[in-house]
């Protein structure tokens, strides 16, 4: 799914990212951690193309990222879903319409909106919220109404960047419930985070990056794969998680 | 279902940013105004000048004191220039029963009778109108006593010319000028809703909206501002028309110009340029702070 090859992006000066190698294959739950400035936001906007990497090539959902024009970009970028910690919603549109302003601006019809929206709405368990505006709700269920705008059009690959950065425990717990949730379905899920202690608890694989550099890539086995999103919540409201590898 | 999406969003933003979007519609308004009075104008007074260059003829205006026996001699005199095709005289009372049908308010107010006694020479061909002329004032003076003074037209028809550039070139400037205010104005308008709707943009790039699609509000958006001062201008011009120029034109004859545009014709020239001005604008600013 995502194909790192000896990817670096210098700003003016400084290091973004330093010789990135790394694959993440279909269907896998990665944390991306690091410290502010270790090069996880450069990781994410390379991925969308949002940034040219200096050097090295980046393959997405089998597209490598250099052979695609600018003016293909866009048609790229419906591959993928980006969720963001200030959540990027528009103030003076409901929830319904900002989830469905995302399948009208890339061509959606109305049929395909009326369809499409009220399911991702409640796939995200905001189906009581329909026709409030993003101010009169909390934290949490904006991060929703933001991750049913990103997945609506059911992309292969979902990024997060920082999703539960502004929230508290609880309701980080819920979210990372939902993306993992979307991540049964089968789509690639790309979280980037400070928060340790559920990247502890929720014993996924981890790339960790340092000054621009993958200095731990804990991979595959080390973790339930079939866990089920219920059980998944109960070890992360645990009291501590048990030790790696022992379920 | 796409264009009803770019419209509803370009209203919204219209009435979002109502002061800007009510400035770049008054520049447009007045400069479709000035347009929409100049096109006529120029061409009423184009139209006056051809006409007058038109009658390839030379006057002969008689002294008011000459006699019956002048008349005479000057006829013969005047049919032996050479290229001389036909003259025809025009005597006061005829000259004046012919005027004073055409403007008789004018005359009345004169009283006695200013014309003098007229001969219309018709060169035997156009071009040789100088030759003519020149050949009945050798040497600055006239060929006869009698004779007062001899035209050609061509005097009439440069200061017609004269006035017709000055009001063409009045016309231009000014229509150049506003149209920059107009093209700036709406650019601005553009630029200030970019800049109210940069989350929208921001969310559309995340989604995947194509280039034209981010694009296509914004253009109808400024095409909407400027056709909205384009109509109100023919709105504005139509009632002038209607309720100053046609009773006037009824009345007078040199209102009613010749071969001016006619109205509809204009209507349609005015929302081309309106509309053709907005997309500029807009243009303008998509391209400089719309980096998609």
């Amino acid at each position: 799914m995502i194909e790192f090859r000896g990817v670096s992006k210098l700003y003016a000066g400084d290091v973004g990212l330093d010789q990135a190698t790394f694959t993440v294959r279909r269907g896998e739950f990665v944390f991306l951690v690091g410290a502010t400035g270790s090069g996880k936001s450069t990781l994410m906007r390379l991925l969308i193309k949002e940034l040219e990497p200096t050097d090295g090539t980046i393959r997405v959902a089998g597209h490598d990222l250099q052979e695609i024009t600018r003016r293909r970009v866009p048609y790229f970028r419906r591959n993928i879903g980006v969720v963001f910690q200030d959540f990027k919603l528009l103030p003076s549109r409901t929830v319904y319409d900002n989830v469905a302003y995302a399948l009208q601006v890339t061509g959606g019809s109305r049929k395909e909106i009326r369809a499409k929206v009220p399911d991702i709405l409640r796939l995200t368990g905001l189906s009581t919220k329909l026709h409030n505006l993003p101010h009169q709700l909390s934290g949490g269920e904006q991060q929703r109404v933001s991750i049913a705008r990103a997945f609506v059009n059911h992309p292969p690959l979902l990024l997060a960047d920082e999703p539960t950065g502004n929230l508290d425990p609880e309701t980080s717990i819920d979210i990372m419930r939902l993306l993992y949730r979307i991540n049964r379905t089968g789509t690639t899920v790309m979280v980037a985070t400070h928060d340790q202690t559920m990247v502890d608890k929720m014993r996924r694989r981890v790339l960790e990056l340092s000054r621009g550099r993958v200095v731990r890539d804990e991979a595959a086995g080390r973790y339930a794969r079939d866990e089920s999103t219920r059980d998944l919540a109960r070890r992360l409201r645990a009291p501590s998680a048990p030790p790696p590898g022992v379920q | 279902m796409k264009l009803g999406f770019f419209l509803r969003e370009a209203v919204r933003a219209v009435r979002r940013s109502a002061a800007p979007s009510f400035a770049a519609l008054a520049t447009v308004l007045v400069t479709m105004l000035v347009l929409g009075v100049f096109i006529p104008i120029v061409q009423a007074t184009d139209g006056a000048a051809d006409t007058v260059r038109g009658r390839v003829e030379v006057d002969v205006y008689m002294q008011t004191s000459a006699g019956a026996a002048d008349e005479v001699r000057v006829r013969r005199e005047l049919l032996a220039v050479p290229h001389v095709h036909s003259v025809q005289f025009v005597s006061k009372q005829q000259a004046y029963a012919q005027q004073s049908k055409a403007d008789p308010q004018a005359y009345e107010l004169l009283g006695a009778n200013p014309l003098p006694d007229t001969f219309h020479v018709i060169p035997d061909n156009p071009a040789n109108v100088l030759a003519v002329r020149n050949a009945l004032t050798p040497s600055g003076h006239t060929i006869d006593p009698a004779v007062q003074s001899v035209s050609d037209r061509r005097d009439d028809t440069r200061k017609i010319l004269e006035v017709t550039n000055l009001v063409t070139i009045t016309a231009a400037a000014l229509t150049v000028l506003l149209t920059i205010a107009s093209i700036l104005l709406i650019a601005n308008t553009i630029r200030l809703s970019l800049y109210s709707r940069r989350r929208e943009v921001e969310v559309m790039k995340l989604v995947g909206a194509s280039d034209w699609f981010i694009r296509w509000p914004f253009v109808i958006e400024g095409v909407v501002v400027g056709a909205a001062g384009a109509l109100l201008a023919i709105a504005v011009l139509g009632v002038t028309k209607v309720a100053l120029l046609d009773p006037l034109a009824n009345n007078w004859t040199l209102i009613a110009a010749p071969r001016t545009i006619p109205f509809t014709a204009l209507i349609v020239v005015l929302l081309v340029a309106g509309v053709a001005v907005s997309a500029l604008g807009s243009g303008l600013s998509l391209r400089r702070f719309l980096r998609v």
